[in-house]
């Protein structure tokens, strides 16, 4: 086994590569000791090389999380040792377990209070799309369908190299963004995710309407018995609706449109 | 004494930190032993079980030792030996997969009638809990644990749903992973192939007075396909092995 | 500190399960006696049923409710059942912590919207236990103190338990399904509805028009507390929420307290925010299917996990084991047990402030006994090693030699390390010592078990009273600690971490060699009809599993008794009149893991 001792200009010229300004190049002989680079890439680099994830864990994949951020795989080499407790104070939450309805509203409440820029990994196969557990009666198929998510990783659960992969494709991601485009700096600055609510079962206000014109339509939503398709292979859409079901629609709009009118 | 038990603390702490310092100075050639140095600064780094304390893995400049076992999602078995896939569209992966995540449409010849081999394979990685049941029960040796666990994407859908093409890898792929299981697997496969021969020749030999059998060329188009999805499955591990070494 | 470990204690003898089932009929001469597969039990009619527990507790001796649950018998196949008999039959599980040995067993058989007595005036541990049977299936408990759903929420629609219950994704009743061989045309679940969710809404039903309904919180509608008298100052109490995202609740848990200052004055824990529906799923896979969604139970454990059902189904298919296997499998458990002590450990001083980095220091050793289960079995934590009848794979070469020097070295270094630097540790004394005080009494009828009776005396282990595998064949102590405070609770499991690597070390030594699978193995089981509860002394408390079996290839009911779950009865007595940091401190020396507390 050997161990080459590394040559040091090499290793410096190929650390700093990455952060080089596209077109602007510094003479020869100077390149050693100075460095042009874009306020992009300078930018970019002091946020992905201190992110600080929320301490947030939810089911099997949270242990994994702290098997990473244990002595034997180091977090802190990639700058996030600090878990924050609080979303004030961070800008990455690791969606790291199962999403239930029933935790749901607290995790996009969270997500709103996050500082942005702000960032979502769904760790494990339970965050990204439901995982094992994708039929239970209880369990949200991929928290993707409440908040935006960045980075997912596969696996149950993903082992520590797994997810330190995630965070270096998610550090590739922010690569890519930029000042002069970002949502956050924009005036109207980025929305909110309204708080979904636990009804006779979770209900996105998003979705109020869709929801509203298949229920009143006079034939609810029956689960399919046997078969994997839904109907016609058409995914999403809606049923053609009766006469009574849209008069039953238009009722339940001007009820709405009076109570927020009074 | 108050105090006494801060102290404690801080002592096993600091002992932590010189003996790390220690260690490095003393041992540093050393305790990589059994490591594998892949060149380009890519250790595989098998922890010694002596070591005190363990050793901090520098992902991703360094990896973690895995053990033949160890299981992430499967793969598909492109069979080198004989030039095409392993699987036979059985459907017991299928069966036993406990979060129902592996979808199999067996391929129809042109009259129509199936054979045994799968037109279509998915498993969906957003569900697929690693329990390894599809590798254990497949009585062809077909669909093995790949040790491939970087797979985050930036999309779920359709990147995180693996069709045939994105699952298969060539057998020589395989081997390299599960060396113990793949001499076991092949010294089986020797034995029971043996046996089939065999019985096939006995047969034959009672049926070769009769007729002179007749060989069915392959349709063209399935060749092709089966072609092109070997070149895809050679790319792919070609990519696998590149970006590990 | 060896001064406060009370010798190891006996157990009186085997309960004599038909001899105390005589005594309740001798009492109810209406009660039937039914036969179903390897379990006795006697059936119990609604208003009877106090009466039946009261016998058992003070003449048979069942000081433990261990166990409740229901069964919905709509669907069933087999040929046992008449088909026009109740619908749902309630089963109660009794045990004897004097004496140890099998559980009694009774069924309430009740149509649907017909209530049965609470047993709480008997048994205090009903409680949680019946909230789950009336949130998941819709049967009221008449006299219940607190009768609200547990898991879900107040204001879901049905109780998904039922059989006749569908969610949204719902495809067939049982696996395989059909659609995934030989034609499978890929489609996801989502596609199927069209908000593409698993959300379903009852018909007419309006978003616009939905208010949460009020439900009653004792917690929050206690009357509001006034001291003010005189020249005091008047102070005021409040409720608290903690939770369901909070640092110290060792995930998704959430208690709701009352405080006077920095009193706890009543505290409510809520729970379900990892309800993963485990049992609804159960029952539609196929037996051997379950298997791997056990390790996501008590996901630091899935070894013990594993054991828990494969014995119970063991029990029900009347499959031996052959011996290799059984010392394989002591052997992961035993391992599986010191990782989850040692978590445990680490999360007390978490919750005693000490973050992070004591915690850390814990599970290092954890590293080096993954990394031994997954050199078996392919995954750190989601081993999903056994098999009815045995385990899945022998040893890989260079294994044994490993784990000896893990155990013979590493562990025992680790754990004196831990002792050295904690039981003398000032802190860790003087927020420990009498902080969560229960007398061992108001444990057993709470229905805990595990090492927090053991740290209130009582020597409780099923190891021991309920041999089962080839744990009869060690020479190990059950440790018991006196004074049921946190500080035992700590200590009581660096004792029995030290007890497991004892096992170990001497299942490594009298390994035999040999079969490790009985049978031909395969994933077809269809175990004969009846019904077994399996249990195994899980790290946490007794982990049982009752099935119900109707001959067919899929378990018709699949219950996990989970001993967080049913350990967090104690929460609440626990913690009133302590300060709010000792209650954080009181919920991590249970030691929950809420993949099981919710399942
Ligand atoms: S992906 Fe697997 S390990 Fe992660 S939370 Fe889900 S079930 Fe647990
Ligand atoms: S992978 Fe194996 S079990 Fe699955 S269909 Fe192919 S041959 Fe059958
Ligand atoms: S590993 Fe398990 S869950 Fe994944 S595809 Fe195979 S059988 Fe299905």
């Amino acid at each position: 086994m050997s161990l080459a001792p590394p040559n040091f200009p090499d290793l410096k010229t190929g650390q700093v590569e990455s952060y080089l300004h596209p077109s602007v190049s510094v003479p020869e002989g100077l390149n050693n000791n100075v460095l042009v680079t874009t306020v992009d890439r300078l930018y970019n680099w002091s946020r992905r090389s201190s992110m600080w994830p929320l301490l947030f864990g939810l089911a099997c994949c949270a242990i994994e999380m702290i098997a990473t951020a244990s002595s034997r795989f180091d977090l802190s080499r990639f700058g996030m040792e600090v878990m924050r407790p609080s979303p004030r104070q961070s800008d990455l939450m690791i969606v790291s377990g199962t999403v239930t309805k029933k935790m749901v509203p607290a995790i996009v409440r969270i997500y709103n209070q996050m500082a942005e820029p702000r960032y979502v990994i769904a760790m494990g196969a339970c965050a990204t799309g439901g995982g094992p557990f994708k039929e239970g009666y209880n369990v949200v198929s991929g928290i993707d369908k409440y908040v935006p998510v960045d980075v997912y990783i596969p696996g149950c659960p993903p082992t520590p190299e797994a997810l330190m992969f995630g965070l270096m494709k998610m550090h590739q991601k922010v690569d890519t963004q930029s000042v002069t485009t970002a949502d956050w700096y924009k005036r109207e600055g980025s929305a909110f995710v309204p708080v979904p609510q636990l009804g006779p079962d979770i209900f996105d206000p998003r979705q109020a309407d869709l929801i509203r014109a298949e229920t009143m339509s006079g034939e609810a939503v029956e689960a399919d018995t046997g078969g994997g398709r839904a109907e016609g292979g058409v995914p999403g859409g809606l049923r053609n609706l009766g006469e009574k079901a849209k008069a039953r629609i238009a009722q339940a709009k001007e009820r709405a449109a009076a109570r927020l009118a009074g | 004494m108050f105090g006494t038990g801060l102290l404690k603390g801080l002592g096993v702490t600091f002992k932590h930190l010189v003996d790390t310092y220690k260690d490095d100075m003393q041992s540093t050639p050393a305790r990589y032993q059994g490591s594998d140095d892949r060149g380009k600064g890519l250790k595989v780094i098998d922890q010694p079980v002596d070591q005190e304390g363990l050793l901090t893995i520098q992902y991703p400049e360094e990896r973690r030792l895995l053990p033949e076992r160890f299981r992430y999602i499967p793969m598909l078995i492109w069979d080198t030996e004989t030039d095409e896939e392993r699987c036979t569209a059985c459907g017991i992966c299928a069966k036993v997969c406990p979060p129902q995540c592996i979808w199999i449409t067996r391929a129809t010849d042109e009259a129509g009638k199936p054979v045994t081999r799968p037109q279509d394979f998915f498993i969906d990685a957003t569900i697929c809990m690693s329990c390894n049941y599809c590798v254990e029960f497949c009585p062809f040796d077909a669909i093995k644990m790949d040790h491939d666990a970087e797979l985050a994407s930036f999309e779920r859908f359709p990147h995180l749903v693996y069709d045939k093409g994105e699952l298969t890898v060539p057998l020589d792929y395989y081997a390299a992973l599960w060396p113990v299981q793949y001499a076991e697997e092949q010294e089986r496969r020797a034995q029971e192939a043996a046996e089939a021969r065999a019985k096939e020749e006995a047969k034959a030999a009672r049926a070769a007075a009769k007729e002179v059998k007749e060989e069915t060329p392959a349709p063209e188009a399935k060749l092709s396909r089966a072609e092109e999805l070997k070149q895809k499955a050679m790319e792919r591990a070609r990519q696998r092995r590149e970006a590990q070494s | 500190m060896s001064d406060i470990v009370a010798p190891t204690a006996t157990v009186a003898g085997p309960l004599d399960v038909a001899g105390t089932l005589a005594l309740v009929q001798e009492a109810l001469p209406d009660a039937k006696p039914v036969s179903a597969g390897p379990t006795d039990y006697l059936e119990v009619a609604p208003d009877q049923l106090l009466e039946a527990l009261r016998v058992l507790r003070d003449q048979g001796g069942c000081d433990l409710l261990s166990s409740i649950t229901c069964t919905d018998y709509l669907s069933y196949q087999g040929r046992a059942r008449a088909k026009d008999g109740p619908r749902f039959e309630v089963v109660y599980h009794l045990y004897s912590t004097a004496q140890g040995g099998d559980c009694v067993v009774l069924h309430v058989p009740v149509d649907d919207g017909e209530p049965l007595p609470t047993a709480t005036p008997v048994y205090p541990g009903a409680n949680l236990q019946e909230r789950e049977v009336w949130d998941l299936y819709g049967l009221v408990f008449e006299g219940h103190p607190n009768l609200r759903r547990i898991l879900l929420w107040e204001g879901f629609e049905g109780h998904p338990m039922r059989k006749d219950w569908h969610e949204a994704y719902y495809e067939e009743d049982q696996k395989p399904f059909r659609s995934r061989h030989p034609r499978a045309d890929f489609a996801r679940s989502e596609d199927k509805v069209p908000w593409g969710k698993n959300t379903r809404y009852p018909a007419d039903w309006d978003p616009d028009d939905w208010q949460e309904p009020v439900t009653y919180v004792p917690v929050s509608q206690d009357p509001r507390h006034s001291n003010g008298t005189g020249d005091r100052l008047s102070t005021e109490s409040v409720v608290v929420n903690l939770g369901p995202h909070h640092p110290s609740t060792h995930g998704v848990f959430r208690m709701v307290v009352r405080i006077e200052g920095e009193t706890v004055t009543a505290l409510e824990p809520d729970m379900g925010y990892l309800h993963r529906n485990h049992e609804k799923i159960g029952e539609r896979n196929t037996w051997l299917m379950n298997m791997p969604f056990t390790d996501r139970l008590d996901y630091i454990n899935s070894m013990s996990n594993n054991w828990g059902y494969a014995l119970a189904v063991e029990k029900l298919m009347g499959l031996e084991v052959p011996e290799r296997a059984e010392y394989l499998r002591v052997i992961m458990a035993e391992l599986s047990r010191i990782v989850n002590h040692l978590w445990s450990i680490g999360f007390i001083l978490n919750d005693l402030g000490a973050l992070q980095t004591p915690a850390l220091y814990a599970i290092e050793e954890r590293e080096m006994i993954l990394d031994l289960f997954e050199s078996v079995s392919g995954a750190r934590m989601m081993c999903n090693y056994l098999r009815f009848g045995g385990v899945h794979r022998d040893l890989p070469a260079g294994w044994a030699e490993r784990a000896r020097y893990v155990v013979h070295e590493r562990l025992p270094r680790a754990l004196d390390q831990l002792d050295d630097l904690l039981s003398g540790n000032e802190i860790v004394n003087t927020r420990g010592r009498g902080v969560g005080y229960l007398s061992a009494e108001q444990l057993i009828s709470l229905s805990v078990t595990g090492p927090m009776i053991r740290a209130a005396g009582v020597p409780y282990d099923i190891r021991r009273c309920e041999p089962y595998g080839v744990y009869d064949r060690f020479d190990f102590d059950i440790p018991t600690l006196p004074h049921s405070d946190v500080y035992d609770r700590y200590y009581i499991r660096l004792l029995e971490a030290r007890e497991s690597v004892r096992i170990v070390q001497q299942a490594l030594a009298g390994l035999p060699e040999g079969d490790i699978l009985a049978g031909k193995g395969g994933y077809v089981f269809r175990p004969p009809e009846g019904e077994a509860y399996g249990r195994v002394e899980g790290p946490k408390g007794e982990l049982g599993f009752y099935l119900v079996s109707d001959g067919k290839p899929n378990p018709y009911r699949y219950h996990i008794r989970a001993p967080s779950y049913i350990n967090l009865n104690a929460l609440a007595p626990m913690t009133v009149g302590y300060k709010v940091a000792d209650a954080i401190v009181i919920l991590g020396a249970i030691d929950i893991v809420l993949g099981e507390v919710d399942r």
